[in-house]
Formats: structure tokens, sequence, C-alpha cells
């Protein structure tokens, strides 16, 4: 990471950084709305100035470096509201796992970034906080769920920053705000202090303006822990000689069949001017058949409400944040969850209640899971002729603030082309492609095999090798 | 499967939301919307096809157990709404 090696080089300070990070943050933030809380500067330049007195040879992969954490992250002392009425001023007593490795590897955090209420959205408008405006347009949306924090990587406020990806909730901001936005295998990062959204789904994973930060961001937030028995056995390390071996003698799956109908015609142009990127440097491609993705839509739409349904039956006024009162027990909890959580987070409470419910278990969860195999089947016979899968990672472009946000199936549309990664446990990144005759950023998808993360990372980084999208920078944010 | 405001209202109960008249039919109509998309999973045969339960380790880790330090009751008991002699308080249950 270039700003990394300034740090150790010692030809600039953290103190310096983190001054510098916070000042853009005031200059840009009014107008973007990226973060929901700041860590006050005193405290911040403090912990910068330790760094500053500490030997060099302590100092770890990203020491001075500024980050951000999507607020559904546990960070010891600071607020953590999940961008919910629910969570309004509760300040959790423990650190997350990928926060305190990432902490360890020296990184300065900032603050906590705006979200869909408890990631629940894929434009950040149902945070309970206002919404987060895209930077390369502010009439737009950044994307979400973890919308802040891609919004503030690309505002160049933070060079890294940390979300949750649980159906396409890191890539579908990444693409839309213009930056690598990676979703881990299912497994490689702890999902300890990450406040549960749908479990089996769920995964935590960074944003950096390039492939190569992600991957150092990777590197030190994965690996198993006792605390997530979920975690994958084995350490995830940078694999310098991986990242950089090109894209000579791989194959990539190209669905052709996924590219038609709703692909935005721009979209579609960047992806297959990508190819020919990818393939001009050596990859080969072939055509591969995958399910339509309507039926990862709909089974998501099931597993993942019904997952949460389950999840977010802790926030009843008992043990932390918002209680309305009532005389007795049950007026309490039903008040509290009334006014508590938003509109969309009770619709799909609603949904995944119902999906749970006696009588119709087994014509929706249980064929949600089947298809799940289905799934993971269909991805097992692409696999065979290919190294990864490439997509768009975005059917459209950002859209206007305001704009789906009346209609949840249009809303859940947008993620056509991530919920199937998120279903199988692949990993997938997204890295800006190109850019609309509006400006606005589009987006390559690439797709691994279960626990292939570095190949993911392998060919976006050969792609930005070959490309400068990501160094473009939205107007008056560089 | 045609949703009915008593489902509503059932489904509700269940998850402990409270709901109004309104909320009802609002309700009624967007569940109706999406679970009429979602079932287009019937279209799919999934006859002796094995749930997908979980993705990635297929056997969880086993540890000793032993006792560890944990957060001391007072720290846990800080962002609760209400308190009384270390443990959290909330409203009557039984008349």
């Amino acid at each position: 990471m270039e700003l990394a090696a300034r740090l150790r080089a010692g030809s600039v300070r953290p103190t310096e950084v983190v001054e510098a990070a916070l000042d853009s943050i005031a200059a840009r933030d009014g107008d973007v709305h990226a973060f929901l809380h700041l860590r006050d500067r005193t405290e911040l330049l403090a912990e910068a100035r330790r760094l500053e007195d500490a030997p060099r040879s302590e100092w770890g992969p990203l020491a001075g470096v500024p980050a951000a954490l999507k607020d559904n992250m546990c960070m010891e002392g600071s607020p953590c509201t999940c961008g919910s009425r629910i969570l309004e001023g509760y300040r959790p007593p423990y650190n997350a796992t990928a926060v305190r490795k990432l902490r360890a590897a020296g990184a300065i955090i900032l603050g906590k970034t705006n979200l869909d209420e408890f990631a629940m959205g894929s434009s950040t408008e149902n945070s309970a906080y206002g919404p987060t405006r895209n930077p390369w347009d502010l009439g737009r949306v950044p994307g979400g769920s973890s919308g802040g924090s891609a919004a503030a990587v690309a505002a160049d406020m933070v060079p890294i920053a940390l979300g949750s990806d649980t159906g396409g909730s890191v890539r579908q901001p990444a693409a839309l705000c213009g930056v690598a936005g990676l979703k881990p295998s299912y497994g490689r990062v702890s999902r300890y202090g990450l406040v549960a959204f749908a479990s089996s789904l769920d995964q935590i994973g960074p944003f950096a303006r390039s492939v190569e930060d992600a991957a150092l961001a990777l590197s030190v937030i994965a690996g198993p822990d006792p605390l997530d028995s979920t975690c994958s056995p084995g350490e995830w390390r940078l694999d310098r000689a991986e990242l950089d071996a090109g894209v000579r003698g791989l194959t990539l799956g190209v669905p052709e069949s996924l590219l038609g109908e709703g692909l935005d015609p721009e979209m579609k142009a960047a992806f297959h001017a990508s190819l020919e990127t990818l393939t001009g440097a050596g990859a080969a491609r072939a055509t591969v058949e995958l399910m339509d993705p309507s039926y990862a839509l709909s089974a998501y739409y099931i597993v993942a409400p019904a997952e949460a349904s389950s999840n977010l039956a802790r926030f009843d006024g008992v043990r932390y944040g918002l209680r309305e009162p009532s005389a007795d027990l049950l007026g309490m909890y039903l008040s509290t969850r009334r006014s508590g959580f938003g509109p969309e987070v009770r619709r799909r409470i609603m949904i995944g209640t119902y999906a749970l419910s006696a009588g119709y278990y087994d014509a929706y969860y249980l064929k949600a899971q089947q298809v799940r195999t289905l799934i993971r089947r269909d991805f097992e016979r692409a696999f065979e002729q290919c190294d990864v899968v490439v997509l768009p990672t975005s059917p459209t472009p950002a859209f206007a603030l305001g704009e789906k946000i009346t209609d949840p199936l249009s809303m859940y549309l947008n993620d056509v082309y991530t919920l199937a990664v998120n279903l199988a446990g692949l990993p997938a990144l997204s890295v800006p492609n190109g850019f609309s005759r509006a400006g606005l950023p589009l987006s390559l998808q690439i797709l691994g095999k279960p626990g292939a993360d570095g190949e993911v990372l392998r060919v976006g980084h050969a792609f930005q090798k070959l490309t400068d999208h990501h160094r473009r920078r939205p107007e008056g944010m560089a | 499967m045609k949703l009915t405001a008593d489902d509503i209202r059932h489904v509700a109960r269940l998850a402990r939301i409270e709901l109004d008249r309104p909320d009802t039919e609002k309700y009624l109509e967007e569940l109706g919307r999406i679970l009429g998309y979602v079932d287009k999973l019937s279209q799919l045969d999934t006859q002796g096809v094995p749930p997908t339960t979980a993705v990635g380790a297929s056997e969880l880790p086993r540890r000793e157990d032993e006792p560890r330090a944990c957060l001391a009751t007072e720290t846990l008991l800080s962002g609760a709404p209400a308190r009384r002699e270390g443990h959290f308080r909330v409203p009557r249950v039984v008349e």
C-alpha cells in the first residue's frame, strides 16, 4: 500500500495523515454523509502519536493508515447503531475480531459509517439517520447496504473501510462508487462482533481504491477465530507472487445468457471491453451456463429474511438500546419493536417469520435451502470449465435518491448479479471498469471457487494493472 | 398460497411487531407481491435434493470446555435501559 509505505519510510507522519483525513471528512462529509460517528480528534491524534513514538519494528502492516467501519461492527466505546433507532445510544463494551485485528495492524479507525438499517437495502436510504450520497453525483445513491464505507473511500476520506456483504452489500456499493470491494469466501473473516443479519450468508469484506490494498486489508482481518465457529480453518496470507501472476493461463467463464434483459447498455459495453482487455493479456474465455438469477433472488428473499427474523429477535428493549415504556412485558416488546425498526426491517422480519411459521416452513424455507443446493451445484459445474466467472456487479450505474425506495421488489433487483455468490459461499470482487456518459462508475465482478480469494484478487489486480479506471476521482474529491 | 389479513396479524404477533389497520393492509399488499415473486421456486424440481443449511466448514470445531475471562456483569449491564441489583429490569410479566 502506497500510504503505508510512505508512512514507513518516514516521508509522512501518522499524525499528519490523521489530520489530513479528518480535514477531508470535514470538507466533504457535509455533502456525502458517509459517517454516522467520528471519534474525538484529540483521542485520534493521541493514538497516532503513540504510534509515532513506538519503534518502527513494532509497526504492523497498516501502521498509521486511517480506516472506517460500517456501523454494524462493534468497536469498544464507540456507538454502534446499525443505522437503526432501536440501537440509538448503544456503545458496545467489546471489539469485533476484525476490528481488533485491524487496530493490531496499526490502522487508525476514524469512525463508523452509514448503512441501510441492519444492512437491509441496496441504497443506504433505509438508514434511520438519513441517506448517504454518491460522491460522483450527490443526487444519486451510493448503493448499499455498506454505502457509507464505499462513499468514504470514493471521496478520499479514508483509504480503507470495512463493510459486510450478505447479498451484495460490499460489492454493489463498491460498484456504484467506483472503488474495489471484496466479499471473501464464507468463513474467511470472523463475524464475532458483527451484528448478525443472516448468519449463513454474512461476511465482512474490505473496500479500497486498489485491489492490492483490498488484498492487504483482507490479509489483516482474515483467519480462524475461536469466537466464531463458522470460520474456515487455516490462515489466509497475501501471496505476492499469486497477486502479481497476471491472467495468462486462466480461463474466464462468461455466463452469456445472463447478459440480456435488465442489463444497462453502457454496463454491457464496458463488460465486453473488460473481457477484451483480459483476453488481450492472455486469459482464455469459455461460455458457461448459469441458472436464471431470479431463482437466486427468490431463494435469497426467503433465506435472508428468515434468518434475520430470528437474529433480530434479540432487539426487544430488554438489554440495550431503545425501550418504549409499557405496563407489561409483551406491550414493551411490541411498542419497542414498532418504533425502533424502520419499514424495510419490519417488512423482512414479517416475510421471514411467515416463511418459518407452522405450515409454511417446507414450502418456503426448506424449498429455498434445496434451491441453494442447486445453485451451488450450478457453480460447481461452471467452475469445471473456468477458473473464475465474470459478470457485471450491478445491472445499472448509481440510480437517483428516491427512485426505487417505494418499490421493494425493484430495489431487490439491484442485487440480481450478487446474491447467488452469498448463497454458494463464493469469494467475489467488484472493480470499476469504466464510466457512463453521465460520468458514473461502471463495474466488473469476478467470482471465484469457494476458498479461492487469492484468485479473484489476482484477476482484479491484473485488470487494474491494465486499466486506470480506479485512479479516476470524483470531481472536487481528490 | 393467498395471504389473508388474518395471516398478517398472526405473523405480526409471532414477530412481536405491533400493527394498526393501515399497516395490515400495506403488508398484505407488499408481502403478497414478494411471496408471489418467490413462488417461482416451485418451478424447480427439488425432489430428493438435500437442503444447504450452511456453506464452508462442514464440521464445527470443538475445543476444551475451560473457564476463561469474560466481561464483568457491570460492563454488560452498562447498555441496559433499566436495571436493578445486577439484573435487567423489565415491566411486570404476571399479574
